[in-house]
């Protein structure tokens, strides 16, 4: 990879501010970006980076501060501009079309909307060479929706390099690929910058950032706190300026796990559009146990939790609560036998977001005596509930009768975090508890599950992040396609063992010996 | 432009922005007056006085009121749990063809027992009418607003059909108009003497009960949380499917009452001009008060006030009436927005 | 059975029904064209009130027809401009923004009507489209005088249609249009302006939905009447469900539609008729509509971003 002493400067951001209300999103961030770099910019979730990306790609105008691009102002506010300055972004979220084909996703916007025909022809081409000379095929003509994730990804990139981009920025590109699809991709960087490419690589995993960049601006509170080149730090020197001060990784203690209070044997579920469902699982999640679950997302880690969940009911197969087993699932029943759920998505799926903290809080036990009386509600109740939920849970917020759309999602999912705890249930369903979580709030959730688990609860942590699963988990599955892996006690997979399986291959035809 | 949603928006903004939204749409009414032929002021000001001048026009705005309180209640609760029933002007001729089946001299019991009989078997017909709509939403996911719309159609060729077949009055005179109600199966007046009947009162009533379920019971509840986040609420284990379909009763059910008040109340018999739209401008109604059951009294009175104070003022100044469907309709739209715009505010980029 | 026989061969039926559909081909048109972009339109029934009105109105006034029928279609371009205003940038209630733009333009129409024609007790006619016979295709038997008698208006209905699918299917815009009805982040992530092309769909959408209603006042009668658009607004919702969202099923559908709605016509003149109330015949209609939204309810592929409003600020 080229060094960065000596190259032209090709992007340059200065003085960059970026208020939202009450909260300054960026403060004064400057920095240059130079030809055939990869410049990491490290900061944990809520630091300000997308939103510096979103200002630079157009999404946002800046309050104050300015974009060069090659030496040109960027008028801000127009996407169409950064486009044509030769500025390419693959989202953190992709931005395709499912209901279209890659070829049309890639060419949208390309052309002038003016023009009589959509010209198709030059651009197949044009897709085919971009994907042999990086390492990035894919079927022009296939839906984007039945694509796999690392596929989807690939059409990200092809859109930026279909439109001549010159300097690629990815949000956080790693969080949905296995260890070898993160390789791959880190293989097609390499080729593009060889080739003049510039790259910011946003990220808030160290190993990736010391793995990738030549230099590396840190970014906390919306404020640059650090510009290092890689090779002159090392990861714990980084992690401090990220976190601003010595991080103690969650460590928990060796389990000792009892018996499996939720079976799964051979369990089935039908798919669901491009969601797989599951194909014959079989799971034990034991008392006293954290169950980790790694996994590229839309392997059917949906299916599982919804089944789990009570939101769906097997197909096939059986499954058990203790030794009987169930009958009659919903969400109620799952509540009945004492199964904590805490959602994949907070603000669409864990809680209203009109609803008042007190509402929010007893979303879920409000046909119980203690807040209803035959069909009645018991509002003091509740708000005794939820107060002793904020409290107990230090949730930050003006008081239970604030809409809870007014809270940070840290802050969201420690009250979420309280209905289901309080109620000391047996079996707890954690669905990326810490997703965009700060590091405080991150620290403070994973705590409180370890605690769930030496009271005695079965813990199933469902998370993308695979380092996140290797630092909790007492044992680990991995899914691939709606299949299950066998169970690895910790320690005895290394990541990149794990990524096999994450990539479908270690699944024997048919059988699942390990 | 970009919306930002504001965290704490003071009484300024609350109050502020739907006051400059009437005001507005006031100003445009003047406009469309001034192009009418008319002098604005002398125009809202025959529409005032048409509406609350004189004993007579306040009666005549509680009376026409009455079935907008009712249809407004009905939409209320629907849009509340974000079922949109468009379709209570179907159920309103439901609960009057039962009222007139029944009423007239079919059930030959005291006015103490048949009265509330009329009311349930209004209640249930509306809400059956809705509920068929709410099964294909919640079963198939046809989306309701079409077919509640077309069901009115349907209701009214029916009724068509009715008054014109089994139902007509043999001493009509040829009109398409149903026998009259018997004594026993007529609402009383509210208060003797005054030309206003306990239709008005029942309305009252509805609007208690409505929110009393709102915001006392774990219905309301339901409702409320089906309504804001269905995709949450089923996750946290309410029967969405179930609450949509008792949603759907209750509202059927009060839009109902609309038509068996006017029935028993005023009319005493069924005509096919029975409603002049009243089911869809209960969606006016509800939309005004934002929802809540108290306020579609308030604002059914508004509602009821313009059309009645423009029936008026259009005798006196010839400009048309429907200046009072326009007059609602920008109401309606601005306030939509001024509402929107006390939470949000627009900002560049 | 033998008179269904005859009045399916006649080809006057058939000319009939190309007839009762044109009006619904602009107006799905128009709707399916909102729809794809993201926006669902409910103002489209008073959007054809008030294009029934503008376009008998200007004729009435002295324009000729053609100017008529883009002065309709205006009309309907300014209530889809405030539909737009209120249902894109604002991101507002599309159901309540609609049944309003109902309401609004209805009900401003028939203001305008009492304004324009104070005294009049029943309403003036105008000369209105008359049939135009195309050389040679009008002379081959049955499709001659179905497809190829109609009033111009009517031959405008499926050059629309065609276009549309063109459009939609083989342009950058229509790509783009799709997209933004699909997944709005797409667009605005390649540069394009999600605002304008929903915007700018709505108002064209709505301009189509007006010249829809012309149709009825302009070629399919000389006359303006109240209640005159009768629903078909709200039909035209369900062909397009019925449709799936695709121009030429949508077409298809409003054909089916017109067909049977024509019929139903014919079998009141039969004794049949004499037997049933004429009420049920014209429930038909509505009864088919329902009818087709719940076959089509399982299968339907639903714009992914319909009804989703789309604000940067929240991602």
């Amino acid at each position: 990879m080229s060094g960065s002493s000596g190259a032209r400067t090709v992007l340059r951001l200065d003085s960059i501010t970026k208020c939202f209300g009450a909260l300054t999103a960026n403060d004064r961030i400057s920095f240059d970006l130079a030809e055939g770099e990869v410049l990491a910019l490290l900061g944990e979730n809520g630091a300000g980076k997308t939103t510096l990306m979103n200002i630079l790609f157009g999404h946002y105008t800046a309050d104050e501060g300015g974009v060069e691009v090659f030496g040109q102002p960027l008028p801000p506010g127009e996407p169409r501009a950064a486009l044509s300055s030769g500025v390419g972004m693959v989202h953190q979220h992709f931005t395709l079309a499912d209901n279209l084909t890659v070829l049309d996703n890639v060419i949208l916007g390309t052309q002038s909307i003016w023009r009589t025909a959509l010209g198709t022809g030059a651009a197949r081409r044009k897709l085919a060479d971009l994907a042999t000379s990086f390492g990035l095929e894919v079927d022009p003509d296939a839906r984007v929706g039945t694509l796999t994730v690392g596929e989807r990804q690939r059409v990200e990139i092809l859109k930026a390099l279909y439109r001549d981009a010159r300097i690629l920025i990815l949000d956080e590109p790693t969080a949905v690929l296995t260890p070898q699809e993160a390789d791959a991709l880190f293989g097609t960087l390499r080729k593009a910058v060889a080739q003049g490419m510039s790259v910011i690589f946003i990220s808030h995993k160290l190993h990736e950032v010391m793995a990738i960049a030549n230099r590396v601006v840190v970014l906390r509170h919306g404020k640059v706190v650090g510009r290092v080149a890689t090779a002159e730090t090392d990861r714990h020197k980084l992690a401090e300026m990220m976190v601003g001060a010595e991080i103690a990784p969650v460590a928990p203690r060796p389990a000792t796990p009892g018996p499996a209070l939720l079976s799964l044997d051979q369990v089935s579920t039908p798919s669901e559009g491009a969601a797989p469902g599951l194909a014959k699982v079989s799971l034990d999640l034991r008392a006293g146990q954290i169950t980790g679950l790694a996994g590229v997302s839309g392997n059917g880690q949906v299916a599982l939790a919804d089944l789990i969940g009570g939101l769906i009911a097997p197909a096939s197969g059986e499954m058990r609560l203790g030794n009987a087993p169930v009958e009659d699932w919903s969400p109620r029943a799952a509540l009945a036998h004492r199964i904590g759920r805490i959602p994949e998505d907070r603000h669409k799926t864990g809680t209203i977001a009109d609803f008042s903290l007190t509402e929010n809080a007893i979303l879920e036990a409000y046909p119980s005596a203690g807040f209803s009386r035959r069909g009645w509600m018991r509002w003091s109740a509740a708000r005794d509930f939820a107060r002793e939920v904020i409290d107990t849970y230090d949730v930050r917020c003006p008081g239970p009768e604030t809409p809870i759309r007014l809270l940070s999602g840290g802050n969201m999912q420690k009250l979420i975090l309280g209905r289901v705890l309080e109620d000391a249930p047996r079996i707890v369903l954690a669905n990326q508890p810490v997703r965009g979580l700060d590091i405080g709030a991150v620290t403070y959730v994973q705590e409180q599950l370890i605690k769930a688990r030496d009271g005695g609860a079965a813990v199933l942590l469902i998370s993308e992040d695979l380092d996140e699963v290797l630092a909790l988990s007492d044992v680990i599955h991995v899914m691939s396609e709606g299949r299950l892996s066998p169970e690895f006690a910790r320690g005895t997979m290394t990541p990149a063992e794990l990524g096999v399986w994450m990539a479908g291959d270690g699944f024997a035809e048919g059988s699942h010996a390990a | 432009m970009r919306l930002e949603p504001i965290a704490d928006p003071g009484m300024g903004r609350t109050l502020g922005l739907p006051a400059i939204a009437l005001t507005l749409t006031v100003i445009a009414a003047s406009g469309l007056a001034l192009v009418a032929g008319g002098d604005p002021f002398s125009v809202l000001g025959l529409i005032v006085q048409g509406a609350v001048g004189s004993k007579f026009a306040l009666l005549e705005t509680l009376n026409r009121a009455t079935p907008l309180i009712f249809t407004g209640l009905a939409v209320a609760v629907a849009f509340r749990a974000k079922l949109w029933n468009i379709g209570a002007e179907a159920q309103l001729y439901g609960g009057a063809v039962i009222t007139v089946l029944l009423g007239t001299g079919f059930l030959p019991w005291p006015s103490g027992i048949l009265l509330p009989t009329l009311v349930i078997a209004s209640m249930v017909t509306g809400a059956l009418l809705l509920l068929g709509p709410a099964i294909l939403k919640t079963r198939l996911g046809v989306d309701e607003v079409v077919t509640t719309l077309l069901l009115n159609f349907i209701a009214l060729l029916f009724v068509s059909m009715l008054l014109e077949g089994p139902m007509k009055d043999p001493m009509g005179m040829g009109w398409p108009k149903s026998e009259r109600l018997v004594a026993e199966a007529r609402l009383p007046r509210l208060i003797e003497g005054l030309r206003l009947h306990w239709g008005f009162g029942l309305a009252l009533i509805s609007a208690g009960v409505v929110w009393v379920i709102q915001t006392r019971t774990t219905l309301g509840y339901e409702m409320r949380a089906v309504g804001l986040n269905a995709q949450a609420a089923r996750f946290a284990g309410i029967p969405v499917g179930k609450v949509i379909l008792k949603t759907a009763f209750l509202s059927g059910g009060l839009a109902a009452l609309a038509g068996f008040s006017e029935v028993a109340g005023l009319k005493g018999s069924l005509t096919l001009d029975l409603s002049p739209g009243f089911g869809y401008t209960g969606i006016i109604v509800a939309m005004l008060a934002l929802l809540n059951p108290l306020g579609v009294v308030i604002s059914a009175l508004f509602v009821a006030g313009i059309f009645v104070g423009a029936d008026s003022m259009s005798r006196a100044a010839g400009v048309p009436t429907y200046i009072a469907d326009i007059l609602l309709a920008l109401a309606l739209l601005s306030m939509v927005l001024a509402i929107m715009l006390t939470r949000f505010r627009v900002v560049r980029g | 059975m033998a008179e269904l026989f005859d009045i399916l061969l006649s080809a006057s039926f058939w000319a009939a029904a190309i007839r009762i559909a044109s009006p619904l081909i602009f107006a799905t048109m128009g709707e399916l064209i909102c729809e794809r972009a993201g926006v669902l339109n409910l103002g489209i029934e008073g959007i054809m009130v008030a294009g029934a009105f503008a376009g008998w109105m200007a004729v009435y006034s002295g324009t000729d027809l053609w100017t008529g029928v883009a002065i309709a279609a205006m009309a309907g371009m300014l209530f889809g401009l405030v539909h737009a205003t209120l249902t894109v940038p604002f991101g507002l209630s599309q159901h309540v923004v609609g049944l309003g733009v109902t309401l609004l333009a209805t009900s401003a129409t028939y203001f305008a009507y009492r304004v324009a024609l104070p005294e009049v007790s029943s309403p003036p006619r105008i000369e209105a489209f008359q049939t135009y016979e195309v050389p040679l295709l009008s002379d081959l038997p049955l499709v001659g005088e179905a497809l190829f008698s109609q009033t111009p208006l009517t031959y405008l209905a499926f050059v629309v249609a065609i276009l549309t699918a063109i459009i939609l299917y083989r342009t950058p815009l229509g790509l783009a249009v799709r997209a933004a009805g699909e997944n709005p982040s797409a667009v605005e992530a390649q540069g394009l302006s999600v605002t304008g092309l929903r915007m700018g769909a709505v108002i064209v959408g709505s301009g189509l939905m007006a010249v829809g209603g012309a149709f009825l006042t302009m070629s399919a009668f000389n006359s303006f009447f109240f209640e005159m658009v009768n629903g078909r607004g709200w039909i035209c919702i369900a062909l397009v469900v019925f449709g799936a969202w695709r121009p030429g099923k949508a077409l298809l559908g409003a054909l089916l539609f017109a067909a049977f709605d024509a019929l139903q016509v014919r079998l009141q003149q039969t004794p049949l008729g004499a037997d049933i109330p004429y009420q049920v015949f014209l429930m038909l209609p509505y009864i088919l509509s329902i009818l087709a939204l719940v076959v089509m309810s399982r299968r339907a592929e639903v714009p992914a971003a319909l009804m989703v409003p789309y604000n940067k600020g929240t991602r």
